[in-house]
């Protein structure tokens, strides 16, 4: 993985003593609440309902062992014992206290890691495919890039201030993993006619209170123009991008209101003047940067294994594991697998420090010391050889990281929501807690099979609701909390935004009306149809009249039932 | 008045005028008049014997500003609030792309945490804050000292270090 070199470690190091000074006159009254906020927000603190809560960036996802150990260490000594994994890879402490921030800042820049820009109306935490790199189906592996821009948009003095957060999201693969479609710019890595490889480039996507999805913008950019033509696009943006309405500020709605071809022209325009500026990309800084993603060495004789057959043939609950858990790897004999943190009874992505510290030495034993944070609220172990999955699953196990449920109806993704929250509107936590009580049956849970659940407790959508194959999104109706499902939505390469069900659901019954849903679903299914596709097929009214059963047909009931 | 320039504290002696109104009479003296204004008054702007600057704010175009360029010893810029970022990219477009020489000049709501981001933009001077201390505010220029990309301000991406 990427080592900072003295210049970036200066950097963090000396963002650290800035942030230092930045709260020391914060709190001796020089600096006002308003002109601290956007100051620590590119810190990643948050105030919050209970107390700050701080986002520190995992760039791209990727974490050592030994910075794992630190997120590990920071947790006990500033915190509660526990780190939430957010849909940004990233991580979130939800109560540390102002003052101790700056020393949090240089705890993580010991091991070269910051906060810097994980909020604020600047470029976030890049995020990528949490199987960057161990993937078969990748064209390339898109960490390098990732880094790239990492440190183009650190501290861009044009971009600091742009008029709303700016989201990038990169995939190397033919299968979506990323959500690429659903950010501010999102990037594919593709193979052109002659061979070569560069960026398909989209434009305009977001979810948020108006979700939409990114558009073409160019088919094919060389890497060499990765920046300029990126410097294109944000400039566009940061001249003519709304700020009289936070909520229209967006890039999205910049395109949506000028047109992705008139939007496209003004950006092609913009980049003709610098696209061979100092914004040209040395090959040499792309080898440079390629050169730390390179595989570690792979053990050859990994496959001539035969006592992972014989686990799985003589353990149900370890082959259920595999099943569910674990992922094909492009070497022979190795498997990626993904630890869940969708236990029935954490909130999902919750990870306690005893959890990140016996992980970090599982890595160590077991994958190459690397571990990844997924936008689904998972970890990754990309690289275990088949031989060791069962001892790591019961390693996994003795710590509650082995619930066989990815991809399920319980892998659910969900915002902190009201309980930490102060943007949200209504509890997300509890509604998870619901449906992990309601839906312990594993047998059924597996015969559901594939499907994405996705909350926010507020529009925000920081749960991503809008491309969930079912959102929940948490509203506040006179101060009742209420829940408005949505039906259809996906963030992989068939992106579609979810079709609202209908009227919002009361707190207590979303569980059973997702019940409901699943009804329908396994009444109409075909053959190996999953969810979304049984939706895509049969459309929107079969839910519908399930959960909002018509009046007469509601009296019809009634009346038969007297008989 | 005193003001930041080329990271010092200096004695400034340009008069900015926000507004001007129809009947008034400019004093002798360098002077910073409203883009529009100048748009409007060209003629008697350029008989004057003093230095001129024009002001221009997020919504002013910088290709207009351009085509006049010649005639401008300094362009300051409004930030009408600090968050606003428009003016680092017309900064860096009349730097890079108009090959502007004279003097750029943050004006409004110009406080020390942006100045490092202004500089880099191309910003040589600013006009703080009335209730702001211009020696603290001098520290913004040293506090980071590593540039990974490249700006208006000359500095090439630290890669090409490595």
């Amino acid at each position: 993985m990427y080592q900072y070199d003295k210049y970036d470690q200066k950097i963090v190091d000396e963002r650290v003593e800035q942030f230092r000074d930045q709260t020391r006159r914060y709190l001796a009254g020089e600096l006002s609440e308003d002109e601290f906020r956007p100051l620590r927000l590119m810190n990643g603190l948050y105030i919050q309902t209970h107390a700050p809560m701080l986002r520190v960036d995992i760039p791209y996802g990727l974490l050592s062992s030994r910075q794992l150990r630190m997120l590990a260490h920071i947790s006990r000594k500033y915190d509660k014992c526990y780190g939430h994994i957010s849909t940004r890879q990233n991580i979130q402490y939800n109560w540390p206290k102002l003052e101790t921030v700056p020393d949090i800042l240089a705890d993580l820049a010991s091991v070269q890691m910051h906060a810097i820009q994980s909020s604020g109306n600047c470029i976030r935490n890049i995020t990528s495919d949490q199987f960057a790199g161990v993937a078969e189906d990748e064209v390339e592996d898109p960490r390098p890039y990732c880094e790239i821009l990492r440190q183009w948009s650190t501290f861009h003095p044009e971009f600091a201030y742009l008029p709303r957060k700016f989201k990038f999201a990169v995939s190397g693969a033919t299968h979506d993993r990323a959500a690429v479609q659903v950010h501010d710019i999102g990037l594919y890595l593709v193979r052109n006619e002659a061979g070569e490889v560069g960026f398909k480039v989209l434009v305009g996507g977001g979810l948020g209170r108006t979700p939409v999805i990114g558009k073409v913008i160019r088919e094919f950019l060389e890497k060499k123009h990765m920046l300029s033509y990126m410097e294109a696009i944000l400039r566009v943006y940061n001249r003519f991008g709304r700020r009289d309405n936070i909520y229209k500020a967006r890039i999205k709605i910049l395109v949506n209101a000028t047109g992705i071809e008139k939007f496209a022209e003004m950006v092609e325009a913009e980049w003709s003047y610098i696209k061979d500026s100092a914004l040209l990309l040395d090959q040499k800084e792309i080898d440079r940067v390629r050169a730390q993603f390179a595989p570690p060495e792979y053990d050859k004789d990994a496959a001539a294994d035969s006592t992972f057959d014989d686990h799985l043939a003589s353990n149900q609950a370890f082959a259920a594991w595999v099943d569910r858990n674990v992922k094909t790897h492009k070497v022979s004999g190795y498997r990626a697998v993904v630890v869940s943190l969708k236990a029935p009874t954490i909130a999902p992505g919750d990870v306690t420090d005893v959890q990140m510290d016996r992980l970090a030495d599982l890595i160590d034993e077991y994958s190459f010391s690397e571990i990844v944070t997924t936008h689904d609220q998972n970890f990754i172990m990309p690289h275990v050889k088949q031989a060791d999955l069962f001892p790591l699953w019961e390693s996994l196990v003795e710590q509650d990281l082995a619930t066989p449920n990815i991809g399920l109806l319980t892998d659910i993704i969900c915002c902190p929501g009201l309980d930490f929250c102060s943007l949200a509107n209504a509890g997300s936590i509890p509604i998870a807690k619901q449906i992990n009580e309601k839906f312990n049956d594993m047998d059924y849970l597996h015969d559901i099979g594939d499907i994405k659940i996705k909350m926010s407790g507020c529009m925000n959508a920081c749960g991503h609701h809008h491309v969930g194959h079912i959102g929940i999104l948490g509203v506040d109706k006179k101060g009742v909390e209420f829940y408005q499902l949505t039906l259809g939505g996906s963030a992989e390469n068939d992106v579609s935004l979810g079709d609202r069900l209908g009227r919002g659901i009361e707190k207590e019954k979303v569980a059973d009306t997702i019940g409901q849903l699943l009804d329908v679903y396994v009444e109409q299914r075909e053959e190996q149809e999953s969810f979304l596709e049984t939706y895509r097929r049969i459309g929107i009214e079969p839910f519908k009249e399930r959960v909002y059963p018509k009046k007469n047909l509601e009296e019809k009931v009634v009346a038969s039932a007297n008989y | 008045m005193q003001i930041i320039k080329d990271k010092k504290i200096v004695d400034d002696n340009w008069q900015r005028f926000v507004e001007i109104t129809a009947d008034e009479i400019l004093p002798t003296g360098d002077i910073i008049v409203p883009f529009a204004y100048w748009l409007d008054n060209k003629k008697v702007l350029l008989q004057r014997d003093s230095r001129l600057g024009v002001c221009i704010d997020g919504d002013d175009e910088t290709e207009e500003v351009a085509k006049d360029i010649e005639h401008f010893d300094l362009i300051a810029l409004d930030f009408p609030a600090f968050t606003d970022g428009r003016a680092y990219s017309h900064a860096c477009l009349l730097r890079e792309r108009y090959h502007f020489q004279g003097e750029l000049r943050a004006v409004g709501d110009v406080l020390r945490d942006q100045l490092f981001y202004m500089q880099r933009c191309g910003i040589d001077s600013f006009q703080l804050r009335e209730d702001k201390d211009m020696e603290d505010a001098l520290n913004a220029f040293t506090e980071i000292s590593v540039k990974y990309q490249s700006a208006a301000d000359g500095a090439e991406p630290v890669y090409k270090y490595r």
